[in-house]
């Protein structure tokens, strides 16, 4: 895998929405996004469920024709840059019904769009082993992907997507389902394609607490509207508490890390999902002061 | 009053040399071929019952082509296309909805007993285009066959990595650049077309059991795709050409036996992968 930090302008963001609005079945999930993400950084999306997350990552895909504005990725037109991303759908293996290894569904990520006969070379071998040995599982190469764990169809979808040295890496709930060794497994992965190839990364999330380490910041779906802001403003008690409808804390421990933690009911007085005006004027904050 | 008779055949050799064997032995090869590689991407797909279904949807077709004295595989294939194109349209999430598909094919089922009900000739045909007569098959329909797994081969040597890749996940696929819509419609219209050349082996009913079945059987012992589409042809062949064998020993129909060895396979690469995992 090559380091890539960026191929387009050095200060350029790596996703750029303007006024975006999204329509799926007849209705418009969200609008007014104004936001963009930098460069090398790593992203949760979150919100409730519902609130249009995978919808997010379609139209960043091209996937989507998005109902209003625009959306740049990678300094091109949303669709434009898709062989620059690696996109891990939620439960992308966790019902395949063949008998592909791991190696060879790896190798799709390479070859998976050539038409004609071609046989699969050396060097292809050599980057899907690559691939497998980056997530720590070259080991299991020649399993099948129904012989593997949760957790190791997991990375084995990441490697696919790794396969052909994106600069942005897209993971649509890569945590959900899986035991706290196998996420943990997962968020070390990402941590390393962040720290070692420079990688930027997009994950979407329920539970941010397994992410923290990792984040530089969230796009938060809320009241219809997807915001970005950096880890530091968007670990608030409050928000966090507005944006998943039941009572959140944020806990700082001696060390410095922070845990996001569902407040208990019994001692949780304050009233849930309270859509105060002058709170919500606060947290609509839209970049550049435009609304 | 006659006994059941379960006889052995002493004369079965004389049996399998008559004209009308080998084309059936030869009918067989070319239907082992089309169903074992396009029964190994129905499974990857999650298609098998929209696949069963065309089938159905083939049957008033085929009813329909005696009432108007046209061919039965003339018009088994047309509906059978017919259906592949609006399924394939639909995407590959349609061929998932099992209760539309369940639905259209009781409909195209009663639809093809109507046909056969409103002549002589087609309610006479009735049965073999339901369970298959494979004796029956003649050179004229041979030929047809090897002509379409031909055109199979080539038009899967071209579109092989994409079909498999958009099988895993149609928007991975899709976000890469593979043409997903073509992948659906292609993969249904050569489907139709496998459909359409084993009927007359096994009929409409009993379709599932030759073109899923073997490919199933292969997917719990082979470990790459090519090596499934392999031995799914090798395991349909040896059923077809085992149930030609053993119907013209013992008094049983062809059909009845190619689907119960095809079945048979099924069960114990099941029983042996059950026990793999215990050890």
């Amino acid at each position: 895998m090559r380091q890539h930090h960026t191929q387009s302008q050095p200060d350029e963001p790596c996703v750029v929405f303007r006024d975006v609005a999204v329509r799926r079945g007849g209705h418009i999930i969200w609008r007014d996004g104004n936001f963009s993400i930098p460069m090398g950084s790593v992203t949760a999306i979150v919100g409730t469920n519902g609130t249009g997350k995978t919808t997010m990552m379609q139209a960043e895909l091209g996937l989507l024709p998005l109902e209003n504005g625009s959306i740049r990725v990678l300094g091109r037109p949303a669709g434009d840059a898709n062989h620059l991303i690696g996109y891990v759908p939620q439960s992308y293996t966790s019902d395949i019904e063949s008998n592909l290894t791991a190696e060879q569904s790896v190798l799709l990520g390479l070859t998976g769009t050539r038409f004609g006969i071609h046989r699969v070379s050396r060097e292809e071998k050599a980057k899907a082993c690559k691939a497998l040995d980056f997530v720590g599982i070259a080991d299991r190469a020649a399993y099948r992907l129904s012989e593997l764990s949760g957790g190791q169809r997991q990375r084995v979808a990441i490697a696919q997507a790794l396969v052909g040295d994106p600069q942005l890496l897209m993971l649509d709930e890569p945590l959900a389902n899986l035991d706290l060794a196998s996420q943990r497994s997962v968020v070390d992965v990402l941590a390393k394609l962040n720290r070692e190839l420079g990688m930027t990364i997009q994950v979407v999330a329920h539970d941010l607490n397994m992410l923290l380490p990792v984040l530089t910041g969230a796009v938060y779906l809320l009241d219809g509207h997807p915001h970005y802001a950096a880890l530091d403003e968007v670990l608030d008690s409050n928000l966090l508490t507005h944006l998943y409808g039941t009572s959140v804390r944020v806990v700082t421990t001696p060390q410095g890390d922070m845990f996001v933690t569902p407040g208990l009911r019994t001692d949780d007085e304050t009233p849930q999902d309270t859509h105060d005006p002058i709170e919500l004027a606060a947290l609509h904050r839209h970049e550049g002061g435009s609304r | 009053m006659n006994g059941i008779q379960f006889a052995f055949d002493p004369n079965w050799l004389d049996t399998l040399s008559a004209p009308f064997m080998t084309n059936a032995f030869l009918a067989g090869l070319a239907i082992s071929l089309a169903a074992g590689v396009m029964g190994y991407f129905t499974i990857a797909r999650h298609s098998t019952f929209a696949a069963h279904a065309l089938a159905h949807i083939g049957l008033p077709g085929a009813t329909g082509a005696v009432l108007l004295g046209l061919p039965v595989s003339l018009g088994l294939g047309v509906f059978a296309l017919g259906g592949a194109l609006v399924i394939g349209a639909l995407g590959k999430r349609a061929s998932q909805r099992e209760i539309a598909t369940g639905t259209v094919l009781a409909f195209a089922t009663g639809l093809g007993l109507f046909f056969a009900r409103l002549s002589s000739s087609a309610s006479q045909q009735m049965q073999s285009i339901l369970f298959g007569s494979i004796l029956t098959i003649t050179t004229g329909q041979i030929i047809g066959f090897l002509v379409f797994d031909a055109v199979l081969l080539a038009v899967l040597a071209v579109i092989y990595r994409p079909l498999l890749f958009s099988s895993l996940d149609e928007q991975v696929a899709q976000a890469k650049g593979v043409p997903i819509g073509v992948m659906n419609i292609a993969f249904m219209a050569i489907m139709a077309g496998v459909i359409t050349i084993a009927v007359p082996a096994v009929g409409t009913l009993l379709i599932f059991a030759l073109v899923i079945t073997p490919a199933a059987a292969a997917n719990i012992i082979a470990r790459s795709p090519f090596r499934a589409m392999v031995m799914a042809t090798a395991l349909c062949l040896t059923a077809i050409w085992g149930g030609l064998v053993l119907s013209a020993m013992f008094p049983a129909p062809p059909s009845f036996i190619i689907v119960a060895l095809s079945t048979a396979f099924w069960a114990v690469s099941r029983g042996v992968a059950a026990l793999r995992k215990r050890h």
